[in-house]
């Protein structure tokens, strides 16, 4: 069995840019959401998102390479250029060694519905142009990223609702972990335009605190009305301990386990046993016991079904109050498909800089947040070994383990 | 002016406007140089234009020139004048 180490990170989200944007904002507890007026016109409930900027992909991408790349595609191409860059890979080592691409991606709403609107309104399939249906499929950001970066092993996206990106560092880990791959490209990405979440705020699971975007989103919070939806895309380079030497690659931590179940219940609410069998297994994985874990970035998003559910769960794995746990939600909002991924650069940022972001919004707790160490402000602390949770619609549960390298 | 004399001006002009049109969307949307842009040029193996890229010229012509390419129209279309004579052509009888 290889032991498989994090050699790059990158992001792009509506906390920043890059990884030094994404850093201070996670310190300084900054909020990246704000309100879409078009949501509101389109008749949404709620008209709060996550706020990103358009990238502009013209000179880094020739046309060819840029056409295929739906919303999500461009903030992931950002964020895997940034984590190669960070890694040490040179652009033509990928095309020469057993390297593959997974990411987390459940949608791609845009490209569908503008494509149909076309369809619909000319009446003729071939004035689409040949762009459309390499953003509609769901594997469209592998699919780009793999051409982009000459990838030649493993390529498959993993479509698997909030739990996407943290289901594709699981598999990249298991990969590589039992030798079939050297290195994989991992990550998550999520669209954040208004097509994408209409069906999502039809279930009025979002906030509607729009007065006042920055504490909508508060996991935990007794006064919370609901989550708000955002996304971007992140990147974790993983890659076996012996390829990562044989580069003098850095070693930013290693994934020590993942664990994962479903709850086979209910579509939307989650279990606490499904909750409790991914923890347990992630942790039986890594070899460890709960007392040796530091933090616990939880998936939690500001539901009040959802939060309760965890919060019972890490305090029968855990115990009362004896581990830090934060829910990065706070700030970004909910980064769904995406999340996975993101929150373990956010996480592995705390490590690196030795601080705990703090769960912004938390102000007043409920019975069972009541029972956690829920930090808020930020929390100055280092970090050897880190929980991540993520779990996602149909009951499908992912926990990763990431610790320094020893 | 006679009247055999205007048509032909007439005629130089429109053809003129066409593979203006048509380079300035090579040059914008395909991102190649002004100096590629030479009648003889290949498209596929000069201008690296290919089967993909055809899809999209069939969009940008139908919003420049008003009409409807066939993708089967275009097997025949090798060079840059002979996509200069086709479009011509084409939007002639339009």
């Amino acid at each position: 069995m290889n032991r498989v180490v994090i050699t790059g990170l990158g992001i792009y989200s509506c906390l920043g840019k890059n990884l030094d944007e994404v850093k201070q904002s996670l310190y300084e507890g900054k909020s990246g959401i704000g309100f879409d007026p078009i949501r509101k016109a389109m008749g949404f409930r709620s008209g709060l998102t996550g706020v990103l900027e358009k990238p502009n992909l013209k000179g880094l991408l020739d046309r060819r390479l840029r056409i295929g790349l739906a919303e999500q595609g461009e903030y992931a191409y950002l964020s895997t250029l940034e984590a190669l860059k960070n890694a040490k890979v040179d652009p033509d080592y990928l095309e020469k060694v057993n390297a593959g691409v997974l990411f987390g991606n459940d949608s791609s709403a845009k490209a569908v519905i503008e494509s149909t609107d076309i369809v619909r309104a000319k009446k003729d399939t071939m004035l689409l142009g040949s762009g459309f249906i390499f953003q509609s499929m769901n594997s469209t950001v592998t699919m780009n990223l793999s051409v982009i970066f000459k990838l030649k092993g493993i390529n498959f996206t993993v479509s698997a609702a909030c739990a996407s990106g943290s289901h594709a560092i699981g598999l990249g880990y298991l990969f590589i972990k039992w030798g079939l791959q050297d290195m994989v490209v991992c990550g998550g990405a999520q669209e954040v335009n208004e097509y994408s979440m209409g069906s999502f705020d039809a279930l009025s699971a979002f906030s509607i605190r729009e007065s006042d975007p920055a504490r909508a989103s508060r996991p935990f919070d007794k006064n919370r009305d609901g989550l708000v939806p955002s996304g971007g895309a992140g990147t974790i380079i993983l890659e076996s301990y012996e390829s990562a030497i044989k580069r003098g690659a850095p070693i930013l931590g290693e994934v020590a386990g993942y664990g994962f179940s479903s709850n086979g219940e209910h579509i939307s609410q989650s279990t606490v046993d499904g909750l409790l069998r991914a923890m347990n297994l992630s942790i039986k994985d890594a070899g460890i016991k709960p007392s040796d874990i530091d933090y616990i970035n939880a998936h939690a998003t500001s539901t009040p079904h959802g939060d309760m559910s965890e919060a019972m769960a890490i305090n029968t794995v855990f115990g009362e109050k004896n581990v830090p746990v934060s829910s990065t939600k706070s700030m970004t909002g909910h980064e769904c498909w995406m999340a996975g991924a993101s929150e373990v650069v956010y996480s592995m940022l705390m490590m690196q800089n030795d601080f705990i972001a703090p769960n912004i919004n938390f102000e007043e707790p409920d019975e069972f947040s009541a029972k956690l160490d829920i930090v808020n402000p930020v929390r100055e602390k280092k970090i050897d070994i880190l929980l991540s949770n993520s779990f996602g619609f149909g009951g499908t549960n992912s926990s990763l383990i990431i610790k320094k390298l020893a | 002016m006679p009247p055999e004399n205007n048509d032909k001006k007439d005629h130089t002009m429109q053809n003129e406007e066409i593979t203006g049109k048509i380079n300035a969307f090579l040059i914008e949307e395909f991102e190649l140089e002004k100096d590629q842009l030479i009648p003889s040029a290949n498209l596929k193996n000069d201008l690296g234009i290919d089967s993909l890229d055809f899809v999209d010229i069939i969009v940008i012509i139908e919003k420049n020139f008003g009409f409807k390419v066939k993708g089967e129209d275009m097997i025949n279309v090798k060079t840059l004048q002979d996509f200069y004579d086709y479009v011509s052509a084409r939007a002639k009888t339009e």
